[in-house]
């Protein structure tokens, strides 16, 4: 399976297993990851699982929707040319070895 | 759609059970039918009202999210739109299907975006201060009246763009719509044959006349200029923010306190930690689940989890029951506000989860930040009161008093 690496805000680098079909979010919150709240448990109706995806990837990933862009301008830290909704990064093969940065917080 | 694992099984092996989940006893204690409802099998029929329930996480969750064969169009209470006339005019939102239901939703959402949260944010927070001033000042007081009820009054009304004048049809009025949903009992006769007054108070109010520049009712009719929906369709939209945006607030702010005053060690952590205040609101919409059912209509011919279920029937879904399902809950009984809450469906889940979820989550957090701030000690001083309704589930009164920090 495919595994996914987050970097915290203060550095330390967490390095996650996906599992079949699983969002990158899905996978964060299955392992129990900090920095990741998921309050709409992955609907895209809150905003609250931003990551910042290292700039070599973010060209790999699925276009963002327009539900995604409107979000995103609601983020708790500042909306950055990278970020996305980690509910919406569906992990692929493709996808082995994405690099994602957490925001400060998500409220 | 199955639930893998799940051998198939004709309609007439799926379990048959003699419970009404309407029925006042129900509401006093229905922890132990829960239990029974999801132990009898994934999928269940209640011969009481003739319909299928599902009780279990993975088979509400299931649901939920496959709004083409389990549609809300037909109504979700217990009542077919198709075969008995709706009690109200449809709701836009809630009572439609894709791809109806996505032009209204967006322009919902967008009213209650993220965004217009942070915008808000300042105000809520400024409005539950005050809110902990007066209670400081009595000290002993009703935590439902004076506080679940008294703060999202002292805010949504406004923040809608209400006048001040009939906001007391406010919370009967949402009584009667989460209590239409149920069955034919006396809950919603009663409630329904007194609704008259409070349905005129709401249409009204829902006029673009009467709702003050800027707040999400103007905001809402707005979207009208942009042509993204019809001058008619504008008031039944704002109806929706009246009928669902402040009960189930009260409802929700109500679970949390309780929650809390029952549960001093986690009142304990929360005081220590003010960051943990919207895990501990979250933590009480699973755990009392404010919100505790809703139907569904078939579309089609469906097997789910082995069950066989044909078109047009009704499925309820018991919310509060799968979110302290043991199959996906690590100690469900407990109220944890460390808990990590994402994917319970007290808000529901998929294209009709709650709208105003944001507004809630902010109504809580900002409440009980307040409160753990400057309150050492909730006491329970009074047996507390249920109030009964449909769907709902909350108090009635919660006599307290609390101590200063």
């Amino acid at each position: 399976m495919p595994a996914i690496t987050f970097i915290h805000a203060d550095g330390k680098i967490e390095r996650v297993e996906t599992g079949e079909g699983e969002s990158a979010m899905q996978a964060a919150t299955r392992h129990g990851l900090d920095g990741i709240l998921a309050e709409c448990g992955g609907n895209a109706m809150c905003a609250t699982c931003h990551v910042y995806v290292d700039e070599s990837w973010l060209a790999r990933l699925p276009a963002i929707a327009d539900v995604e862009d409107a979000l995103l301008d609601g983020t708790a830290t500042e909306r950055l040319p990278n970020s996305r909704l980690s509910c919406q990064i569906a992990i692929t093969p493709a996808l082995d070895g994405l690099v994602l940065r957490l925001p400060e917080r998500q409220v | 759609m199955t639930v893998p694992n799940s051998p198939v099984i004709g309609p007439s092996a799926v379990p048959h059970l003699d419970v009404d989940p309407f029925a006042m006893s129900f509401f006093a204690d229905p922890y132990p039918t829960h239990e029974k409802l999801r132990e009898a099998g994934p999928v269940v029929y209640l011969d009481k009202w003739n319909v299928y329930g599902v009780a279990r996480y993975a088979e509400v969750h299931a649901v939920l999210n496959d709004p083409a064969t389990f549609c809300s169009s037909r109504g979700v209470g217990l009542s077919d739109f198709k075969k008995e006339t709706p009690w109200r005019p449809p709701s836009l939102i809630l009572e439609a299907d894709p791809p109806a239901h996505t032009r209204t939703r967006a322009v919902l959402s967008k009213v209650l975006s993220p965004t217009v949260m942070k915008q808000v944010r300042d105000r809520f927070a400024a409005a539950a201060e005050a809110r902990v001033d007066a209670l400081l000042d009595k000290r002993s007081f009703d935590a439902i009246t004076d506080l679940a009820e008294a703060y999202p009054l002292s805010i949504f009304p406004d923040a809608l763009g209400l006048k001040a004048e009939g906001r007391e049809h406010l919370i009967p009025y949402a009584s009667v719509v989460f209590n239409a949903f149920g069955p034919p009992n006396q809950l919603r006769q009663e409630a329904i044959e007194r609704s008259a007054p409070h349905q005129a108070y709401v249409a009204e109010q829902c006029q673009r006349e009467n709702l003050a520049p800027g707040g999400f009712g103007a905001c809402i009719h707005a979207r009208v200029d942009d042509g993204e929906i019809t001058a008619t369709e504008a008031p039944l939209l704002v109806r929706s923010l009246l009928s669902a945006g402040l009960d189930t607030t009260v409802n929700g702010i109500g679970a949390a306190v309780y929650c809390l005053a029952r549960f001093p060690d986690q009142w304990q952590r929360l005081r220590e930690d003010l960051s943990l205040a919207r895990g501990a609101f979250e933590e009480a919409v699973r755990f009392e689940s404010p919100v505790q059912t809703f139907f569904r209509t078939t579309t089609r011919e469906v097997e789910l989890s082995g069950a066989k279920i044909g078109e047009g029937e009704k499925v309820l879904m018991f919310l509060a029951a799968a979110n302290r399902d043991p199959r996906r809950w690590d100690k469900p009984d407990s109220y944890d506000i460390t808990r990590r809450t994402s994917g319970h469906v007290g808000f529901g889940s998929g294209i009709h989860m709650c709208v105003g979820q944001l507004v809630a989550r902010l109504e809580g957090e900002v409440m009980l930040m307040a409160l753990a701030r400057r309150i050492a000690k909730i006491e329970i001083t009074g047996e507390p009161k249920r109030r009964f309704n449909n769907t709902l589930r909350g108090l009635d009164s919660l006599p307290v008093t609390i101590t200063p920090a």
